[in-house]
């Protein structure tokens, strides 16, 4: 079955971090996946936890340009939750029967092999920046994330030039280097 | 100090902001020293690393807010007036012990009794056997597809209503009597719809639990009764191995769906007389539909699959059909008229052909409560 317009659009906007679309998105299909984690063992901040990591999986494939969802997002979703579900419902050694129900679902386990790459990435440069201390931690955000300028950073944090705030940026982002890639290659 | 400059000038560089000639300057550069090179590669894999960081935390950020957004607006819900399902759990987690106490005192008697019950009746076995109705819960998307398809002017379905289960069902009586399964109808309500996208609303008749068969009668102006059925109910027992086909509901795009098999056992699971075991790939939502053999008779309604063993499905044998209508007409005299299909017309056609003409016959079933 083909997706229609409609829900390209919505992937576009999610793709697009579009609060409107995000809304739509979360609407429409929350109450399924919360319906179905709460009847099979879950809480509320398991639902909404185990939603929002399908919403960054659903994420990462709507990034890529190409890429056209070949069923209902909410059948996705869905099956992409059921996974994730299943498998920490597995690690918590309290797997239960019930969740065998019926619903229609679709094969998600290489898009998972990727969404867990990629969240062991984040976590990666989230440990890196964490580890950091300030101010070099809010002053690299400032700059790559934020994407300020070195004028407007050195104003901020109070260096008397862009050039002293530049300084420091750089001892920052060696340290962060540093750390991120120790971490990323003895993950490799 | 240098290498600060050269970093400057590599993130320049991956950044685009360099001028043309500084470009090739730099380019030539990076071609002719290995380090500057390795240097670039480098960074520019740790910025895109630190791109998908960034976007990837504004994303968790805006699912929070949007989480706490709706939250506020009602539109989703977190304990409080959440549906019964969620309340059950809560009331679960909360009683947990006394529950597990009542339970196993409970369980000795249960141990007792289910022991007479074997001697007695074919024990319903719901772990190891799968019925084929589907849970609709998504009623709005759903109504979305159905507009896509068909340029009906108004949705049948009834304001505030929400969609529990689902099925496919066939007509037994030109009138428009439908049989289908017991547990496709979990609601109080149900409309059905056919093959080309046309809802009516049904009232549901008569259900029976034990022999998992129900009947509906469709119950609006719109539905036009066709003139003969083409398909015929059979009465006796068939043989293994005859060639079967069954037509339903499984897909959510509510396009019919052709399945074959052949007939594998006399009984159903575990001994159950009261139907056969049918080799045919059912998936949920086929539940309800028609199981046909090569003569255009129907022998049965396909209800449940084994969850373990790919591809056996059981089906209620069509003799049921004419119990249950025989004890509808016992309990509602106006019932009186429906008349079984007793001729199949598409005895000897191809089995293209048959499916053409039956396929006018089987709807999709939707239960909905208030």
């Amino acid at each position: 079955m083909k997706a229609d317009t409609n829900e390209q659009a919505l992937l576009k906007g999610l793709a697009g971090n579009d609060s409107r679309a995000i809304d739509m998105l979360y609407k429409d299909n929350f109450s399924i996946i919360q319906t179905f984690i709460l009847n099979n063992n879950g809480s509320y901040d398991d639902a909404r936890d185990i939603f929002q990591e399908a919403m960054i999986a659903l994420y990462e494939k709507a990034q890529n340009e190409s890429f056209v969802l070949t069923c209902q997002i909410r059948t996705y979703l869905y099956s992409v939750c059921r996974r994730l579900w299943l498998k920490r419902l597995q690690q918590m050694g309290r797997f239960s029967r019930q969740v065998d129900n019926l619903d229609e679902t679709v094969p998600v386990e290489e898009d998972l092999e990727m969404h867990e790459k990629r969240n062991a990435d984040f976590d990666m440069m989230d440990r890196a920046l964490n580890s950091l201390g300030e101010p070099c931690k809010s002053l690299l955000e400032g700059y790559y994330l934020k994407k300020m300028g070195m004028q407007e950073l050195a104003a901020e944090f109070g260096y008397t030039n862009a050039d002293n705030a530049k300084n420091q940026k750089y001892k920052c982002l060696m340290r962060l280097k540093k750390l991120f890639f120790t971490q990323y290659n003895i993950g490799e | 100090m240098e290498d600060m400059l050269l970093m400057e000038a590599i993130e320049r560089y991956l950044g685009g902001d360099m001028n043309a000639s500084e470009r090739a300057y730099f380019e030539e550069l990076r071609k002719n020293t290995p380090e500057i090179d390795q240097m670039v590669v480098e960074h520019s894999m740790f910025l895109h690393q630190m791109d998908m960081y960034a976007s990837h935390r504004s994303l968790k950020h805006s699912l929070h807010e949007a989480h706490a957004r709706l939250l506020e607006r009602g539109d989703i819900n977190e304990g409080g007036e959440l549906s019964a399902k969620g309340k059950v759990i809560q009331l679960w987690n909360k009683y947990k012990r006394v529950t597990a106490i009542a339970a196993s005192v409970g369980g000795i008697i249960a141990l007792v009794i289910s022991g007479l019950m074997l001697y007695f009746g074919p024990a319903v076995n719901g772990n190891q056997l799968e019925q084929l109705g589907k849970d609709i819960a998504d009623i709005k998307r759903n109504q979305q597809v159905q507009g896509s398809i068909i340029n009906e002017v108004k949705s049948k379905i009834p304001a505030d209503v929400r969609f529990i289960s689902g099925g496919s069902g066939f007509l037994i009586d030109t009138k428009g009597y439908i049989v289908t399964n017991a547990h496709v109808l979990k609601g109080s309500g149900a409309i059905v719809m056919n093959n080309k996208g046309q809802e009516f609303r049904a009232n549901i008749l008569h259900i029976d639990q034990e022999k998992d068969l129900a009947i509906l009668k469709i119950n609006d102006k719109d539905f036009k009764p066709i003139t003969s059925l083409p398909y015929s109910i059979r009465k006796s027992n068939v043989e293994l191995g005859e060639t079967l086909y069954t037509l339903g509901y499984p897909r959510t795009d509510n396009d019919i769906v052709l399945g074959m098999g052949y007939m594998s056992a006399q009984t159903g699971f575990n001994g159950d007389s009261l139907s056969y075991q049918v080799q045919i790939s059912a998936n949920p939502g086929n539940s309800g539909g028609p199981v046909l053999n090569n003569n255009g008779e129907v022998i049965g309604v396909l209800s449940t699959r084994q969850a373990q063993a790919e591809g056996v499905a059981f089906a209620v044998k069509s003799k049921n059909i004419y119990r249950i209508v025989d004890n509808l007409k016992k309990a509602d005299s106006s019932v009186s008229r429906i008349k079984l299909p007793a001729r199949s017309t598409i005895k000897g056609q191809q089995l293209k052909q048959q499916i053409a003409e039956v396929k006018d016959c089987v709807f999709y079933v939707k239960s909905y409560t208030k």
